[in-house]
């Protein structure tokens, strides 16, 4: 078999699995496959800046920005859930658009403080202003409710809001993959690897990281609202620099390469973080561990390791082993 | 007025307490091109063996800030050695084993010594100076002191002596230098060492003021870090003038208005230099 059909029957075999979780486990288990749903879209989106060659802090805060957006709707104006997405992810792309021009004339090591900075101003101004609960955040929440025909679904329930979250999120990988293999996705690899040379091309670099940013943030406002009804409240401290830390120790373990890395990244440490939870302070230590060994011993991450199974553009090693940021110039 | 000079010599206070934090981390970055967000924690850990010495082991204040400032110099060595030489040809790696080491040392002393533990190192300085109705408690005025004698030495070390030359060379052109024979790795060892110490004093120094917990590094990171870019990547002048400037402001801000204001503003501030002044006040002209 090629390894690209072997690639798509592991992609089934996992959302076939992902399908059966609610039936096999309990709502504990299921509602925490909502979260990694949501993880694996923040981390998929979030490989889509990574791939430009940039590393940023702001993608957790603008995953906020959608669920802000949709806590406000639908508790505020009682806005049903398909506009409440389509809002959280308009409203998130907007605010990475806004950032990216300051954003954008940065990069490396530049750019990723500069999204910090931009990204903790937010998150302070949320809790500081009483429009947006100020520290305690909002909450309640109402769940989604779909009454259609005769037939109605509540997705309060623990069972259908995973299936929902699981819809959204596959059509939302899905999308991403088709961009990946478009010509957009060439363009940004091209710019991660010579962005010089792909000026000189007439690729306008800029315009392109920007799309890149934007892309990213839109779908991370998706999650952000799968995330606010989910848990049924939003607080800042849900968007706080750790939470950003983490997320790029999740795709640098897993691999940024190629797609599968990073959901592989995000699924394994979402579990281990879960079987870790009886020694909750010791949690921060052992990620650093991993982090550093990964660094040392498998710079390309745990998608090298699978790389001779599921297949994919990893046949030439190449010289740079996480997208430079090219700091050696700043 | 009592509120004002209080304010006044906190601001003066927090300058030599950032100060002898961001050197270190702009002698690191201009030496190594590393971005240390461990360097924190450094910090923390400072103030953690300062309490551990001083009242488990019930040696002098002195004692513990001196055993301080060789732990901190250790771990330093250690993570120049284990990490960074090995990951030299790839400076995104270091930045992200930084980050490994920020979350092991903040486990570290989680496991060490507890969360909810209040810590109280005693100051060999109690009481205050009385001039007229003003009080100024005398371990505020030693840590400005004791800051300032360090920037000196510092100071001294890097512009009179061969071992500062070395350094100086090797921030300009790192190949250059190593053709002069001046041996990378060894002033690599010592300026981890030099920087890591520095925040570990910083950290001991301000152990009987702050509240130490595991976590008390990570907003004196944030605040350092706005203040190397400030200062201009790797300017060790730039860092001191700027730790000044922003310790200053930021504390004023927060007296009289809001802390979330002051630190919003500082984020403010650094994004502004970022856009229009990348190379900060002292740095040289890059591109960015």
């Amino acid at each position: 078999m090629r390894p690209r059909s072997i690639s798509t029957g592991v992609a089934i075999v996992l959302i076939a699995a992902a399908v059966l979780l609610p039936l096999v486990a309990g709502d504990y288990f299921t509602a925490f496959g909502t979260e990694i749903a949501i993880t694996v879209l923040m981390l998929s989106s979030y490989r889509i800046i990574v791939l430009t060659g940039e590393w940023s802090f702001a993608h957790v805060v603008l995953q906020g920005v959608g669920a802000y957006t949709a806590a406000i709707l639908v508790k505020d104006l009682g806005w049903p859930f398909p506009a409440t997405l389509a809002a959280g992810a308009a409203m998130s792309a907007l605010v990475a658009a806004i950032l990216s021009y300051p954003l954008l004339r940065m990069k490396g090591f530049y750019f990723l403080m500069g999204s910090f900075a931009a990204a903790e101003a937010i998150r302070l101004l949320w809790r500081k202003i009483p429009f947006f609960g100020g520290t305690r955040g909002l909450s309640n929440i109402p769940a989604p409710y779909l009454e259609l025909g005769g037939v109605s679904i509540d997705f309060g329930h623990t069972t259908n809001y995973f299936y929902l979250t699981l819809t959204v999120v596959i059509c939302c990988l899905l999308l991403m993959w088709w961009m990946e293999q478009a010509r957009i996705g060439g363009i940004w690899r091209a710019i991660q690897q010579q962005d010089v040379l792909a000026q000189s091309i007439g690729i306008e670099s800029r315009t392109y990281r920007r799309l890149a940013f934007v892309i990213a943030a839109a779908f991370a406002g998706i999650a952000g609202v799968l995330l606010a009804y989910a848990f049924g409240s939003v607080t800042a401290n849900r968007f706080s620099l750790n939470f950003a830390l983490y997320l790029m120790i999740w795709s640098i373990v897993g691999g940024t390469r190629t797609f599968y890395g990073v959901v592989l990244g995000g699924v394994v440490l979402m579990v281990f973080d879960e079987s870790l939870r009886f020694a909750e302070e010791l949690r921060p230590g052992v990620y650093g561990l991993i982090l550093i060994a990964v660094m040392l011993f498998f710079p390309q991450g745990l998608e090298r390791l699978l790389a001779p199974i599921v297949g994919g553009p990893t046949k030439a090693p190449r010289r740079d082993v996480v997208p430079s940021t090219r700091s050696e110039n700043a | 007025m009592q509120i004002l000079i209080d304010t006044l010599l906190n601001s003066a206070m927090a300058s030599a307490a950032t100060a002898l934090v961001a050197i270190g981390l702009a002698l690191v970055f201009g030496v190594m091109r590393v971005e240390n967000f461990a360097h924190g924690e450094l910090y923390m850990v400072g103030a953690y063996v300062t309490w551990y010495v001083s009242t488990d082991l019930q040696l002098t204040y002195f004692s513990a800030l001196v055993c301080a400032v060789l732990f901190t110099a250790l771990i330093g060595a250690v993570m120049e050695v284990a990490l960074f030489r090995r990951l030299r040809s790839n400076p995104v790696g270091c930045l992200i084993v930084t980050i490994g080491v920020l979350l092991v040392l903040q486990t570290a002393a989680v496991w060490f010594a507890g969360i909810n533990r209040t810590l109280l190192v005693e100051s060999p300085f109690p009481g205050a100076l009385r001039v007229s109705s003003f009080a100024l408690p005398w371990h505020r005025l030693f840590v400005i002191v004791a800051a300032i004698v360090l920037m000196l030495a510092l100071t001294w070390l890097l512009r009179r002596t061969m071992f500062g030359w070395a350094v100086r060379a090797m921030a300009q052109d790192r190949e250059a230098a190593s053709l002069q024979g001046i041996s990378i790795g060894k002033i690599s060892i010592a300026a981890m060492m030099l920087s890591a110490g520095l925040a570990g004093a910083a950290g001991g120094l301000m152990a009987p003021i702050v509240r130490i917990s595991p976590f008390m590094g990570q907003p004196v990171i944030i605040t350092a870090f706005i203040v190397i870019i400030m200062g201009g990547l790797g300017s060790v002048e730039g860092a001191i003038i700027a730790s000044i400037l922003y310790s200053t402001f930021f504390t004023f801000v927060s007296t009289y208005i809001d802390s979330t204001v002051a630190a919003i503003a500082g984020l403010c501030i650094m994004l502004a230099v970022l856009i229009f002044m990348p190379s900060g006040l002292m740095g040289r002209t890059e591109k960015v």
